[in-house]
């Protein structure tokens, strides 16, 4: 006894192609709508911006006046942030990863560290804010300045960092560490002459991508409090500063409409920044992928 | 030498053994992945209510020509066919002909098991309930009868809502032959369906596919000559993407007529 | 080979030398416990978080009972006679937004991911997946602006009762933030699952979307869900899109025309502004961040769980 009339599966048949049809439509309609709100994002913020984007703009300070204001002190203040962080953050994370990697036993106690950095990773970056404004701004006594918010986003970008690098060291093939053992080396000298050189594309390629968001991150920068109208450039390490996205923040929330288009000009000076390192990231990512 | 041999041959006409009525042949086929001509005008016919075994060292063509039958192998994106491949008289690479319908029709079995991370009864039921089928006591009714169609159904029926998963390989073989057996297909392929069991799993699915062909159309590529030997009715052997030699299996195995099947056969390559 | 054969080689006799010097050895030994406290920052950094936030929200409950707080229905600290320090506000601020981010990325994001993983060619995906990559790593500040400037007034155009500050166009735009992290994420779940068991459901006859919505789909419905979790969880801790379009009106209805005020923007709230160290408005901040910390914990450890409890074995 057959249970499957043909007729019936036949008739069904072009029902189920038609639907299969249909939701392929529905599914690449859902792809383009986050293809298309990033097109219009993009287009927004450039119509708007590049009417304000002129080399003063760049070499400005900030302004009462829409039409004289400029972005120096935020760009300044947003690079000495990054002299910070990329040292500090990509030290600890590097280290962090091979010490994870390389040393750690499997127990309670790395396997807790383990467990903290992914959870690290999903704290809101406004309580890392709250961190630095007690700890580094407060405790420490160093006021609002570019090495407490610096300390505060090497932190906040820590778990990120440790990720990518644990990924690159973990891709260095057994047999490179071997090839290494096998001549005498001690386990230091393998580590930082075989497998750190061959995952330094990949430990840059995650750090890269990981201080582009430090440098758009605002709520942290918000929280510590540093200000946004600066008529100077920072001297030291301990002095106050601005940043891109808080000079953004400012701009953005003014209710003239002239300071709209400053925001959009701030943003395209960002989003050039961030696109620039990303392209580095990618270059680097290309250059030096699979070559085992 | 070899080349003059294949110069002499011209395009051999469709091989028809018997009287028996086709279910599917091929004329004249060809196949390229990208550059590479995997299969070269490929003529075979066959029949229904038999074995058809296709042998032939790795890299011949036989597991690429078993998925072309039911158009699998339409998923390597850089394939392309030409000639016919006709089921029931009607040419499946023509257009129009919906890979889907030809499925339910001309069904396969898996080199590797591949059951669904479902239950053993999920897995059964999945191929009846896209074709709409929602009633629970025929559902019930067809993994049964599936089930015992693939001579597993003593083995698992008290414990059809356990994950499919959990079964040694040589079942979720069977398993995966009674998902297909529950659509009720007219041809069923298979590829190399032992290669991953042990000797008493092969065995099982052995004696099944012999009892299978009561009820349908078998294509069976394998890598085992012996296999071939024991459970088919016709053997086609191929080499570097032709048809070398088809014929009755017995006659392939005692007097092959071409000196390389002979070679293959009795083991001096391959 | 004799011992006396290997003494004379020179390598061998530079290499014995090095082998015998003192540093070497120390190096050994410190280098394991400076990497291990390397990796102790991280763990020292969660407990600076979890003691900072307990110390001065403990310093804010002396002023403030915890339960006013914690069942308060209204959040008005600035009001100079009687502040009022009722939570629930806030956090009906914080889930109007993240419901309505939800409701745009979970399907926009789903399709995305089923059309990358079962139906796009390998060249589409390769195209498309870098560009959702660009749209995750678009600053908030910069969605923020989006939101106010570009989404608020043409809403505004559709629903001509909304307010310049409401939930509804944060809500959009965080959603759209969101959308690239399940997106991926949910892709990578379902391109995990073996090719094998998809060729399995399609030589049945079974069409592309009943395999991906009745095969893979469940197949991979761990790190789906896990994925839309995660999702939550940044939208809850989400600042800067709020604090520009979403307002500074804590409110306890369910409306979201009007200008709300969520937990994030409240903390942006007051610390843009002067509020004086030591004051009680000062120590709210650390109540409602200590708040919100245990909201994404515990979001960030159900979607842990989730991925490690169901996950598939092929």
């Amino acid at each position: 006894m057959r249970y499957l009339q043909q007729e019936h599966v036949m008739k069904r048949m072009n029902k189920r192609l038609v639907w299969n049809r249909v939701w392929k439509g529905v599914f690449i309609a859902a792809t383009s709508f986050a293809l298309l709100a990033l097109a219009i994002l993009l287009y927004r913020i450039l119509s708007q911006g590049m009417g304000y984007l002129n080399f003063d703009f760049l070499t400005n300070f900030a302004s009462r006046i829409p039409e004289n204001a400029g972005i120096k002190a935020a760009l300044v203040g947003s690079l000495c942030l990054m002299a910070v962080v990329a040292p500090v953050s990509i030290i600890l994370g590097v280290s962090t990863a091979i010490y994870l990697e390389e040393y750690a036993k499997k127990n309670k106690l790395n396997d807790f560290i383990r467990m903290n950095i992914s959870n690290l990773a999903g704290v809101p970056s406004i309580v890392f804010g709250l961190l630095g404004l007690t700890i580094f701004v407060r405790m420490l006594g160093m006021g609002k300045s570019i090495l407490a918010a610096g300390l505060t986003m090497s932190l906040l970008i820590l778990p990120v960092i440790i990720v990518a690098a644990q990924e690159a060291i973990r891709a260095v093939p057994k047999d490179q560490r071997e090839a290494s053992y096998g001549m005498g080396a001690t386990k230091w000298q393998t580590i930082i002459r075989v497998v750190i050189p061959a995952a330094i594309p990949g430990i840059l390629t995650g750090s890269i991508l990981a201080l582009s968001r430090a440098i758009g991150e605002t709520a942290p920068l918000v929280v510590i409090g540093i200000p946004v109208i600066l008529q100077f450039l920072p001297t030291g390490m301990l002095d106050t500063f601005t940043a891109l996205p808080m000079q953004i923040f400012d701009w953005a929330k003014r209710p003239q409409e002239e300071f709209q288009y400053v925001a959009s000009a701030g943003i395209i000076v960002l989003m050039a920044v961030l696109i620039f390192m990303n392209s580095i990231a990618v270059f680097i990512r290309n250059k030096f992928q699979k070559r085992y | 030498m070899v080349q003059i041999l294949e110069k002499q041959q011209p395009t051999s006409p469709i091989i028809q053994l018997n009287e028996q009525s086709t279910v599917m042949e091929s004329k004249g086929f060809n196949l390229w992945y990208g550059e590479h001509h995997a299969l070269k005008d490929i003529n075979l016919a066959m029949n229904e209510n038999e074995v058809t075994a296709i042998i032939g060292p790795s890299g011949c063509g036989k597991s690429t020509y078993i998925k072309a039958l039911n158009r699998m192998v339409e998923l390597v994106p850089i394939v392309r066919t030409n000639g016919e491949v006709n089921y029931r008289g009607r040419n499946i690479f023509e257009k129009g002909y919906e890979v889907e319908e030809l499925r339910t029709k001309v069904g396969m079995v898996f080199q590797k098991p591949n059951p669904f991370p479902k239950s053993i009864y999920d897995n059964i039921a999945y191929g009846p309930r896209i074709h709409g089928i929602k009633n629970k006591k025929i559902l019930d009714e067809i993994v049964e009868k599936s089930l015992c169609g693939a001579a597993i159904w003593d083995e698992v029926k008290d414990r059809l809502n356990q994950n499919a998963y959990g079964l040694s390989g040589g079942q979720q073989q069977r398993i995966c032959i009674a998902r297909c057996l529950a659509i009720e297909p007219d041809v069923i392929l298979m590829d190399e369906p032992t290669s991953a069991l042990d000797p008493i799993s092969t065995l099982k699915v052995e004696e099944l596919v012999q009892e299978m062909k009561e009820n349908y159309s078998i294509v069976i590529v394998t890598h085992n000559m012996q296999q071939a030997a024991r459970i088919s009715d016709k053997t086609a052997f191929f080499l570097n993407g032709e048809v070398i030699e088809f014929d009755q299996t017995d006659t392939i195995f005692s007097t092959p007529s071409d000196q390389r099947t002979e070679d293959y056969i009795s083991g001096r390559f391959g | 080979m004799t011992s006396k054969q290997q003494e004379s080689s020179p390598v061998q006799q530079m290499i014995a030398k090095s082998r015998n010097r003192k540093g070497k050895k120390v190096i050994e030994k410190i280098i394991p416990i400076g990497l291990f406290l390397a990796a102790s920052i991280s763990v020292l950094t969660t407990f600076g978080i979890v003691f900072t936030l307990i110390f001065e929200t403990v310093e804010f409950f002396t002023r403030v009972s915890i339960t006013d707080y914690l069942f308060g229905k209204e959040w008005l600290p600035f009001s100079g006679k009687e502040p009022l320090y009722g939570i629930l506000p806030l956090i009906l601020g914080t889930f109007k937004v993240t419901l309505i981010a939800i409701l745009v990325a979970v399907p926009f994001g789903l399709g995305a991911a089923i059309y990358l993983s079962e139906y796009a060619s390998e060249r589409v995906r390769k195209t498309i997946k870098p560009v959702l990559e660009v749209l995750a790593g678009v600053p908030t500040i910069v969605y923020g602006f989006f939101a106010l400037t570009f989404v608020t007034p043409i809403l505004q155009a559709i629903i001509p009762s909304l307010k310049i500050f409401n939930a509804v166009s944060p809500g959009i735009v965080v959603g759209i933030m969101v959308l690239p992290m399940i997106a991926s994420m949910s892709e990578d779940a379902m391109s995990s699952v073996p090719k094998s068991i998809r060729e399995g459901a399609l030589g049945l006859g079974a069409t592309k979307l009943e395999v991906s919505l009745k095969v893979v789909l469940p197949a991979a419905l761990s790190g789906i869900i896990a994925s839309i979790v995660l999702a939550v969880s940044r939208a809850i801790g989400e600042t800067m899109i709020v604090s520009l379009a979403g307002g500074s009106t804590p409110r306890f209805d369910f409306g979201v025309t009007d200008s709300i005020q969520t937990m994030t923007a409240y903390i942006v709230q007051v610390t843009t502004g002067d509020a004086g160290y030591g004051t009680t408005i000062y120590y709210s901040i650390y109540a409602v961040g200590f708040t919100l910390f245990i909201f994404t914990l515990v979001m960030n450890l159900l979607a842990t769980y989730i991925s490690k409890r169901f996950r598939e074995e092929y």
